[in-house]
């Protein structure tokens, strides 16, 4: 059964239920099944019940907005003020933020309650969620799958039904593919839409904040609440915010959609693109007008992305150094022994490579090369973009290559992991925003679609999504989690 | 003449006089209790952002359009990767390829050398904006080390000049020079005890003749103009007798120790660095329009060079002098406070600042905003002067009262009994009594010998205990004399 | 592109990771794996391309001087592993 957002905020306006009833329903449900998906790294119950509690009294008051008393999971990647905030790592396993990020402030100004903090790979880095110092998730349309990630922990609660709503970060597809794979939707806004102040930086030039739900309609509710302009973030956007759900009902008629050839080429699995053909003819006949399009530099994204995430992480890694906080080795001999104990006990394998890549990259007499290069490749591959969206409204294509694979499979190729991304990765080099909506089923696992917009163009793709769940139902159908 | 010449290049880190650091909001303030102002981006927290603070580019400005430079128009902050317990992020943020400053120079006059007091161009290769480091503390604990991390995040200019210096005290003058702008642009507190303003000496030294440049050695932790000239020296000593006895000077960073009075090689600093610097994903180019620049320059203070030429030009005063007055803001300041006092007093003011109390601040070691003394109370004295109250020779006993801290001239005056006699009268009676006591004297004086004069003068001085009016007794005593 | 197990001591040093003789093949081969993927970068033409360092053509927005910070030591201390009389501790460092 899924209960959207949106249905909770009715129930809660209508008296029908309390905040603290569903909190506790929640809490109850991932009591019961976070022990087989391994979703949550913190469940935060008593918060979450005083959270409830005053939220039911903001409503009582007459003094609440769309979002009071509806509880949501975060990823454990966002700073919680006086909450263990791990990132999935042995390094913040004792790490208590000392403040809120600024997503989470704007999450309890609308006055949401969080249920717990959600596992990922570490640091995000990961398409499977099985880089996690807390161990790996279950995917629960089967536990024998993994969820995709790095927001693997935070799309399995949303798919299990363990929490409404959820939040992520997509650094190059962290919100789309495991939102693809475990059948719900996800947004991952324009660079600069919301803030990444107290979000533990992975890929600083990459990465933007998200929501995970059932609709796009909840969606447009959650990124509402999450972006703006933020004066603590050089990089957040001064501009104002449309609202997200006022065109979500606009007739797509007209609407141009193009199909980027790339996209729908070798490597794709031939029963998604199956999935994903039935899903266009949908669009085709809302009266949208499909265009084929080509985006020619596509084929350098996995490479670009992998020189500039990795050199963004391996200085954004640094103060991870077992001096202010985190792991600190036992009784280091010097300064170097402290380091370099702290750091290799604290991370895990695939961090240290990306380390280890990423200052590569960057090293005197390979920073042309390697990182230079990639960024006038980067330019690229953001002008293929931005030619594209003279011809068309939306890009679309499919999410990912293939449907949840199955957990260590590929733990022991880590190329062929990074080309579970190939799809979504050139989004965060061009900063543009995407999201990925259920579209059908394949080997009974879902499918996802992603829709690609214009830049601030969030209302025009969470419209074409919302369009095809009105008439479609691939979002509404839930996994059976025992 | 040594066969040996020396070439100095200089990298000053001046911290910028803002109230919040760089990138936070946190206070720059001196001497807080440990910790106290780092805030979570000058700790380098998980997740937190730096956001430039606008003061700081504004006094980089400053600073560029005061010694003639091209002002970036688009700079960029880089990241510096390198692991020190100091450097809270693993990375220091400052500007490598697109700096705020570019190419500029300022003057300085020669200290040493066949063209001493002629004026040399020194080079600014470039001033950039960077993030301060904080404190190892080496000593608090007996096998550890304590950080504290206030001073992280305290905006620095680091001003670095091309290696046009050829002596140190072409290099000190330099320093000077450069710490008197700032001051005069009031973007640096200039205070070197307090690590405000900071030197580090490229040094090397090469066979004369030579066009290629010598392996440079660093030295660093020099806190004084004083050491500055004396770390110079050593190391150029050291380094021509490491090369006279075969051996090579190595490329390296060496800490002055003014104590033992020597430098050493840091071990510290002794790995070769691949900073991997790259541009800081967290903060966008920094642009500037010709607008933003132009009301700078237009707002910008009345600069050394300015001022000492408005007092050649328009008080007449020598060269020298000028130049000593402007050598400080705080000075010039003091010198233009009291003219404001006195307006046609400006040759006795000069006489009065750039003597006796320059050499008793020299004496006690005090900078002119610390003097016992201020503009208005020399004045004051100088007035005494001017209105016979006291004589010149009297001013200097007042003044060392005053410097005491006995009061103020009048004050002292008044007690002390010094008002000068200049009652013809009482004048009269001391010159009758001389005359009457030296007869012989008289007679020499009246045979031809005008050189007595002074014998009668310095008498009646002394019996006056100096507070007759000169002028005076010396007219009064001629007519009785030759009468 | 093969690394050499030399190099890549030398970029765990820079890095500040432990690497012994048990797992530097390892890692020889996986980073040498992952710079093959690079390769493909070499083959197209990027000159009159300027690199791009951020998706936006974004300009530094600049925060006023003020100080809007208060003294939070304790609570920041309190997540730190080793201090004493307010300071961070670190083994001793030799300069």
């Amino acid at each position: 059964m899924t209960i959207t957002i949106k249905q909770l905020q009715k129930g809660l306006a209508d008296k029908q239920f309390s905040s603290v009833e569903i909190t506790q329903d929640y809490l109850n449900k991932i009591n019961q099944k976070n022990i087989d998906l391994n979703c949550f790294i913190s469940v935060t119950g008593e918060l979450a019940l005083k959270q409830a509690a005053s939220a039911d009294a903001v409503i009582a008051s007459g003094k609440g907005s769309v979002l009071t008393g509806i509880p949501m999971a975060h990823k454990d990647i966002f700073c919680t003020d006086g909450v263990k905030t791990s990132c999935g790592s042995k390094m913040l396993d004792n790490f208590i933020a000392p403040y809120d990020a600024t997503v989470i402030e704007k999450f309890n100004r609308s006055g949401t309650v969080m249920l717990g903090k959600t596992n990922l790979d570490e640091f995000a880095m990961g398409s499977s969620n099985e880089n996690s110092f807390y161990g790996s998730v279950g995917n629960p349309w089967d536990t024998s799958r993994v969820p995709g990630g790095s927001s693997g922990g935070s799309a399995a609660a949303v798919a299990a039904r363990l929490a409404p709503g959820a939040t992520g970060t997509d650094t190059g597809g962290s919100i789309r593919q495991p939102a693809a794979l475990c059948g719900i939707t996800g947004i991952k806004p324009t660079y600069g839409r919301v803030s990444r102040y107290g979000i533990v930086a992975f890929g600083s030039s990459l990465e933007q904040a998200g929501p995970f739900a059932h609709t796009a309609e909840d969606c447009a509710l959650l990124l509402q609440s999450m972006s703006g302009f933020d004066p603590r973030d050089s990089t957040s956007v001064d501009q104002a915010v449309p609202n997200f759900s006022v065109d979500l009902n606009k007739d797509i008629a007209g609407l141009k959609i193009g199909l980027p050839k790339e996209f729908f080429a070798d490597g794709l699995d031939s029963d998604v693109a199956t999935v994903i053909e039935t899903a266009i003819s949908e669009f085709h006949k809302l009266g949208a007008e499909i265009v084929d399009i080509s985006l020619p530099n596509m084929g350098l994204s996995i490479p670009v992305y992998y020189v500039v995430a990795p050199a963004e992480c391996s200085s954004n890694l640094s103060r991870m150094d077992g001096v202010r906080f985190g792991h600190q080795c036992e009784n280091p001999i010097d300064l170097e022994d402290l380091y370099k104990r702290s750091r290799s006990e604290g991370f895990g394998e695939e961090v240290k490579r990306r380390i280890m890549i990423g200052t590569y990259a960057l090293s005197a007499g390979y920073y042309d090369a390697y990182y230079l290069k990639a960024q006038r490749l980067r330019r690229l591959i953001k002008q293929d973009y931005v030619k594209a969206f003279e011809q068309v409204d939306v890009i679309l294509c499919p999410t990912t290559p293939e449907v949840a694979f199955k957990r260590g499979e590929k733990t022991d190729d880590p190329i062929n992991m990074y080309l579970q991304d190939i799809y979504t990765l050139s989004l965060n080099l061009a900063g543009l925003p995407g999201m990925s909506i259920p579209a059908g089923f394949s080997q009974s696992m879902p499918v996802g679609l992603q829709l690609i917009g214009n830049y601030f163009e969030e209302s025009r793709i969470l419209n074409t999504a919302h369009k095809f769940q009105q008439v479609t139902d691939w979002h509404l159908k839930a996994p059976e989690v025992k | 003449m040594s066969r040996w010449e020396t070439v100095i290049g200089l990298e000053i880190h001046a911290q910028l006089a803002t109230s919040s650091k760089i990138f936070s909001g946190a206070s720059t303030a001196y001497g807080a209790e440990p910790n106290t102002q780092a805030c979570a981006v000058d700790l380098g927290l998980p997740g937190v952002l730096p956001v430039l603070n606008t003061e700081v580019v504004n006094m980089a400005i400053k600073f560029g359009v005061s010694i003639g430079a091209e002002i970036g128009k688009r700079s960029v902050f880089d990241r510096k990767n390198y692991f020190y317990p100091d450097s809270p992020k693993g990375y220091q943020i400052s500007q490598l390829e697109l700096p705020i400053v570019g190419v500029g120079s300022i003057n300085i006059t020669l200290q040493d050398g066949p063209n001493e007091g002629q004026p040399k161009t020194i080079g600014i290769t470039r001033a950039h904006l960077e993030e301060d480091a904080g404190k190892s503390l080496h000593e608090a604990f007996p096998s550890h080390t304590g950080i504290d991390l206030n001073r992280a995040g305290t905006p620095l200019l680091e001003i670095v000049s091309d290696p046009d210096m050829r002596s140190a005290k072409e290099a000190v003058a330099y320093a000077r020079k450069i710490h008197s702008l700032v001051r005069y642009l009031e973007i640096c507190d200039g205070n070197m005890q307090e690590g405000s303003f900071r030197c580090d000496a490229n040094v090397s030294v090469r066979p004369m003749g030579q066009t290629e440049l010598g392996t440079r050695a660093e030295l660093k932790n020099i806190n004084s103009f004083r050491f500055l000239e004396r770390a110079i020296n050593y190391e150029v000593e050291r380094q021509i007798e490491l090369i006279e006895d075969g051996g090579t000077v190595a490329q390296e960073t060496r800490l002055y120790d003014s104590d033992k009075h020597e430098t050493r090689s840091m071990r510290s600093k002794e790995e070769a660095n691949d900073y991997r610097y790259f541009p800081d994903p967290d903060l966008l180019p920094v642009i500037v329009t010709d607008e933003d620049i132009e009301i700078i320059r237009n707002n910008l203070p009345e600069l050394p060079e300015q001022k000492c030429q408005r007092f050649i030009s328009d008080l007449g005063l020598s060269d020298y002098n000028a130049e000593l007055l402007t050598s400080s803001r705080e000075l010039a300041d003091y010198f233009e406070t009291a003219l404001a006092l006195a307006p046609d007093q400006s040759k006795l003011l000069v006489n009065w600042i750039l003597g006796d109390l320059s050499g008793a601040l020299n004496r006690s070691d005090l900078d002119i905003q610390s003097s016992p003394i201020n503009a208005a109370m020399l004045v004051t004295l100088l007035q005494r002067i001017s209105d016979n109250t006291i004589s010149g020779k009297i001013a200097k006993e007042v003044f060392e009262a005053m410097w005491q801290g006995e009061g103020s001239a009048d004050s002292i005056i008044e007690s002390r009994g010094l008002k000068q006699i200049t009652d013809s009268s009482a004048i009269e009676g001391l010159i009758d009594e001389v005359i009457a006591a030296n007869p012989n004297q008289v007679a020499e004086f009246q045979a031809g010998k005008e050189k007595m004069l002074g014998f009668f003068v310095g008498q009646i001085m002394k019996q006056s205990k100096g507070k007759a009016n000169p002028g005076q007794v010396n007219q009064m005593l001629r007519d009785k004399l030759k009468a | 592109m093969t690394l050499k197990t030399e190099e890549v001591r030398n970029i765990a040093h820079l890095a500040r990771l432990q690497i012994n003789d048990s797992n530097v093949e390892q890692y020889t081969n996986d980073l040498s794996n992952i710079l093959n993927v690079f390769k493909q970068m070499k083959l197209h033409d990027t000159t009159n391309i300027l690199p791009m360092a951020h998706p936006m053509d974004a300009t530094q927005r600049l925060r006023p001087d003020v100080v809007s910070e208060t003294n939070q030591r304790e609570k920041f201390q309190a997540v730190a592993p080793d201090v004493e009389q307010h300071l961070y501790r670190v083994p001793k460092v030799i300069e």
